[in-house]
């Protein structure tokens, strides 16, 4: 059976692509579309990776994951990082708040499928 | 802020105030010498209505005398060179508006 | 002489009375006032102090009780011939405050209570009723004397009916003269012209009497004081209490009667002419006077024993075959009844519809009524209604109490009732530290007093007092025997009856006001009406025009703050039609200047603080120093303290506001790229996901699912470009660089083209839009392309943040003086107060919702373009929703678009310079 992926992210367009091409390769896609209650959410769900947009409404991913790391049962759980600002700082930011990916849109899905790959692999 | 008042008045005004002070004096008189019918027991005569006409009649030329200065005086209260006060506005020149209707 | 003759002179009187009465409306209607005003109608105006009690009682009091009559006529006397000290005040203080009765003069000057309005006016109607009963006595008595007493004259029924129709016709004189219109200065010309002819015809016929009687009759002066002498009236003996007790009683009544207070203050139209009635009132009394003993000694020797003294005046010429004389003496008494009738019916029902009547209807009909013309009607409906009412009250007195003994001492009794007000109006005028609680306790007190020592035992054995509780007093307590209260008996029942309401209504009011703290409106009427003379030069109200708008303008910033004020006075620019300019001084706009003030300072320094300024009768900053210093200084400092700490909260505030938008401005315009970028990316995004789809397996999938991703990507490809036209759009506009297209166009064909046009949208499908559309007639010169582009972009704003479970959107016009507004008002839970400010800032987007679809330009765009067509756009808080106003200019007035509209009315194309 396939691995169990939480995407957050608001854009509905880019969520119903990124469901699309995951669920094609028999993922498990369950998908979330809010900040503030995206903690909540992983914690419920428990799934084996997420993909976290960074500008989501109400509450930051970055935040998000601060959060989430802080948390000993999440301290490992892979967590692609997906934003549309595609700058230096935000790559940094992203690192040292325990990404475990970083990855700008517009995105290539191959590169997608390939580090989700990579990521539920280790 | 109220100036203080002069010390010496004008000899105009002087007379003013001193018929300001008529004026304020003049009921007392009237009401003393109203009470004196009461001084002389019994009933009255003839003589006694004379003489309580006749101090109205006194009175009421007293008052006629202080009236007409007194009309156009400027309000006491109000220091001098103020004393417009007491112009009253022509008549029909009444202020219009609603008040003291409800 | 025939009865009928008697009817039909009294009727031709009454014509003559209307005549005149009509002459001087007509006179004041058309503003030649002239003598109408005088100070001889004035001073006759006050002989409705002598009613018929006093044109046919007088000569019957002295036939009972000798000299003692004139201590009626003594008292006014005193009264104006000390009007230095207390007439000069009232009337000053009844013209500044525009006093309308003496109820009003008690309630305003006790901080504007309506309750003790109610009071003195309940008074006022019980203290008056028998007294016009005793008016309409007087007339049918008189009437009696006519007819005679055998078969042809009266039947039983006819004096009732006398005095009804006597009633009847006041009831319509005093309705069609004394309600004519509503003068803020309740001043009836006419009434007071007909009621000054009266006066003179009823001082000519006693004055006539009186000289047919000493020189006619008893053949000179000599003559007269040799009978005087001889009579039974001389040697009355006078009783001292009774003497000083009516001296004062009479005094204390004439400046307190409601129907003196209206001739003397209300109807006073100058205040020199109170200089001039000061001895020529008590000269009018004197004349009226001069003849009653001698009428009375000659009538009480002459007529038959059984003859009523109280009609000798009328007799007297009967019996000596005088007839003309006695038509004369008979419309001498008519007219001192019907005079006084008349006023004291004015004066009653303005009190009686100024505070019962209009208080009930404002009332019962909610807040929120203003002072329109309806009002007006209401009010003068009221009076009717109360003149009726009153005049009906009077009649039935009459009947019930059957005409008798018992209305021959009503006079005095009467007197007494009204006198009760006397201790709050002298306080009132005297001493600053009178309060409300103290006059309305000296009030209750006194009026208790009078009506149990006084009132109810003048009805007799037979009335509400039973003969065992005069005698013995209630439950037999001896103490309380209404006229020997205390125990102190032998006092002459009047004299009883005056010591102890006055007295004790002096130390309700003294000591309720020393044991109660006044209201600061109470204090600031206290103090203006006790300083009268300190800052009233003439009667004002906010009438004066002394004040600049400018002088306004400075205050008014230093109490709201720059900003604010400036707001407003623009906004009252506006309203006046006067744009750009400082707004006239108006009475409407310091009124609401005061308004908007009072929520700064409060009531009573924002009066006195405009007043100041605008010159007119009202509190000095002294007073209200004074006013701070006598109760405590401590709230003063207090006050000074929270000022100063509210200024400085105030900067503070304004500091705060101004950093965090320049901190918000400048996070945005440093992300200015970064945003670029993710506006750009996010659509990029899906479009190349799913183009990597369809690429790669478009062989797999249904003709549905290629349909919609094929849709997905052209979708987001039009954002894409929207986006970009949108950037463009906004830095065309912002470089001033746009063209417009300025063409006459109904605001409903845009607002149609925009509802339409948004309406395809996604999201703006749920959404309701509800069209006011009364506005949208107007015919606007402007782009209209560009105006529909910034309503487009509300209406879809409105689809995409409007939160309610059933999104609606109200879109409504209004014109306002030279601009026409156009409000798009939704359902939703608005925006927070810290968001509207940056709204208009580009890249913002307040809910970080992609889906909205926006680059959060739209409203930048919205603001660049009103800009350009000359209007704007602005956030209007307190809509219950987000609610936008966009308001167009609509005559070519100022601003580029007007610019562009005259230019584009020729067909050319202007570009708007800014």
């Amino acid at each position: 059976m396939g691995s169990h992926i939480l995407l957050i992210e608001d854009e509905p367009n880019i969520t119903e692509a990124l469901r699309y091409i995951l669920q094609r390769e028999g993922y498990r896609v369950d998908t979330h579309s809010d900040g503030a209650s995206a903690l909540e959410t992983i914690r419920e769900r428990r799934p084996d990776m997420v993909i976290l947009d960074v500008m989501l409404p109400h509450r930051s991913g970055y935040d998000i994951l601060r959060d989430l790391r802080a948390e000993p049962t999440h301290a490992d759980l892979p967590v692609m990082i997906l934003t549309a600002r595609g700058q230096d700082k935000d790559r940094d930011l992203a690192t040292r708040y325990g990404a475990s990916r970083f990855m700008t849109k517009p995105f290539s899905n191959a590169e997608v499928l390939a580090t989700v790959r990579e990521l539920l692999a280790r | 802020m109220k100036r203080p008042a002069p010390l010496f008045l004008a000899r105009r005004g002087y007379r003013l105030r001193r018929m300001m002070d008529a004026a304020r004096v003049l009921p007392a008189l009237g009401a003393f010498l109203f009470l004196m019918p009461l001084l002389w027991g019994g009933g009255t005569t003839g003589g006694g209505i004379l003489f309580v006409f006749g101090i109205w009649a006194g009175l009421i030329a007293v008052a006629a005398v202080l009236a007409g200065p007194l009309a156009g005086a400027p309000d006491p209260e109000i220091p001098q060179g103020e004393g417009e006060g007491a112009r009253a506005p022509e008549p029909g020149e009444g202020p219009e508006g609603g008040g003291g209707v409800v | 002489m025939s009865f009928n003759l008697l009817v039909l002179v009294c009727l031709l009187y009454v014509a003559l009375l209307f005549l005149v009465a009509y002459a001087a409306e007509r006179r004041a209607a058309a503003g030649r006032l002239g003598w109408l005003r005088s100070p001889l109608v004035y001073t006759l105006s006050l002989s409705i102090y002598c009613t018929a009690w006093t044109f046919y009682g007088a000569v019957g009091y002295a036939a009972r009780s000798g000299l003692e009559f004139v201590t009626i006529y003594l008292g006014p006397t005193l009264a104006m011939v000390g009007w230095w000290w207390f007439l000069r005040k009232l009337v000053r203080v009844g013209r500044s405050q525009r006093v309308t009765s003496i109820a009003d003069l008690i309630s305003s000057r006790y901080g504007k209570s309506n309750a003790l309005g109610v009071l003195v006016t309940l008074m006022a109607v019980i203290g008056t009723t028998p007294y016009i009963a005793l008016q309409l006595q007087s007339v049918t008595l008189s009437f009696a004397v006519f007819a005679g007493p055998g078969p042809a004259g009266w039947g039983r029924g006819e004096p009732a009916a006398t005095a009804f129709w006597v009633a009847v016709g006041l009831a319509l004189f005093t309705i069609l003269f004394g309600t004519r219109n509503l003068d803020a200065n309740e001043r009836h010309h006419g009434v007071v012209m007909a009621i000054a002819l009266e006066a003179v015809v009823k001082l000519a016929a006693l004055l006539a009497v009186g000289v047919f009687v000493v020189w006619g009759l008893v053949g000179g002066v000599p003559e007269m004081l040799a009978r005087i002498d001889s009579s039974a009236v001389a040697r009355q003996p006078l009783d001292s209490g009774r003497w000083v007790t009516l001296i004062f009683l009479s005094a204390v009544a004439f400046v307190s009667l409601p129907r003196m207070f209206q001739v003397l203050v209300v109807e006073n139209s100058d205040e020199r002419h109170l200089a001039i009635a000061s001895w020529a009132f008590p000269l009018y009394l004197l004349l009226i006077s001069l003849f009653v003993v001698p009428i009375a000694v000659f009538g009480l020797a002459e007529l038959p024993a059984g003859a009523n003294p109280d009609l000798f005046v009328l007799t007297l010429p009967l019996a000596f075959d005088a007839e003309g004389l006695a038509m004369v003496a008979f419309l001498g008494g008519f007219s001192s009844a019907t005079s006084m009738v008349i006023v004291a019916a004015i004066a009653l029902s303005t009190m009686v519809s100024n505070h019962v009547v209009m208080p009930l209807w404002l009332a019962l009909r909610g807040g929120g009524a203003s002072m329109s013309g309806d009002v007006r009607n209401i009010v003068l409906r009221a009076r009717r209604v109360s003149i009726g009412a009153i005049l009906a009250l009077g009649y039935l007195y009459y009947v019930f109490s059957g005409g008798g003994a018992a209305l021959a001492a009503i006079g005095l009794i009467s007197f007494a009732g009204v006198a009760q007000v006397f201790p709050a109006l002298l306080g009132g005028l005297f001493w600053r530290g009178a309060t409300r609680v103290g006059a309305a306790a000296g009030l209750l007190t006194g009026f208790a007093i009078w009506g149990y020592t006084m009132f109810l035992p003048s009805f007799g054995d037979s009335g509400p007092m039973s003969a065992r509780l005069l005698a013995e007093g209630p439950f037999g307590i001896g103490w309380l025997r209404p006229q020997a209260l205390f125990g102190i008996e032998g006092l002459d029942p009047l004299v009883h009856a005056m010591f102890w309401s006055m007295t004790l209504n002096s130390f309700a009011f003294v000591l309720g006001s020393l044991f109660s703290f006044p209201a600061p409106l109470e204090r600031l009427q206290g103090a203006q009406f006790v300083n009268v003379f300190g800052h009233s030069g003439a009667a004002r109200g906010w009438s004066g025009g002394v004040a600049e708008a400018e002088d306004l303008l400075v205050m008014a910033q230093r109490i709201l703050g720059a900003q604010e004020a400036q707001e407003m006075f623009q906004a009252e620019s506006r309203r006046q039609g006067r744009e750009g300019y400082l707004p006239d001084v108006t009475p409407d706009f310091i009124e609401r200047l005061e308004r908007e003030l009072t929520g700064s300072v409060g009531a009573a320094t924002a009066h006195a603080m405009l007043a100041q300024t605008v010159g007119g009768s009202a509190v000095s900053v002294q007073d209200l120093m004074a006013v701070a210093d006598e109760t405590a200084q401590m709230l003063e400092y207090s006050s000074r303290l929270e000022a100063k700490s509210r200024e400085l909260a105030r900067t503070a505030r304004q500091l705060r506001d101004a950093n965090e938008k320049l901190t918000a401005l400048s996070r945005q315009k440093d992300a200015f790229l970064s945003q670029i970028s993710h506006e750009l990316r996010t659509p990029m995004s899906s479009i190349r996901a799913f183009s990597e789809i369809l690429l790669e397996g478009a062989d797999e999938m249904s003709g549905a699912e290629l349909r919609r991703y094929a849709g997905i990507i052209h979708e987001e490809t039009i954002r894409l470009t929207r986006l970009l036209d949108d950037l463009l759009d906004l830095s065309v506009l912002e470089a001033g660089r746009v063209t417009l297209n300025i063409a006459p166009v109904q605001l409903g064909t845009i607002v149609q083209r925009a509802v339409t046009a948004a309406g395809s949208g996604r999201q703006a499908r749920r959404l309701r839009i509800r069209l006011e559309d009364s506005g949208f007639g107007v015919t606007l010169r402007t782009d209209a392309d560009r105006l529909a582009q910034v309503f487009i972009n509300l209406i879809s704003n409105a689809g995409k943040y409007c939160d309610a479970e059933r999104p609606e959107l109200v879109i409504r016009a209004r014109r306002r003086g030279d601009r026409l507004d156009v409000d798009f008002v939704d359902n939703g839970s608005g925006i927070a107060k810290c968001d509207q400010e940056v709204i208009f800032e580009k890249f913002i987007r307040l809910s970080d919702q992609a889906r909205a679809g926006g680059a959060g330009l739209g409203l930048a765009i919205c603001h660049e373009i009103m800009l350009k067509l000359g209007g704007r756009i602005s956030y209007l808080p307190g809509q219950g929703g987000t609610a936008f106003r966009v308001s167009i200019p609509l005559v070519a007035s100022q601003g580029g678009g007007a610019e562009a509209a005259s230019q584009g009315a020729g067909g050319s194309r202007a570009a708007a310079g800014r």
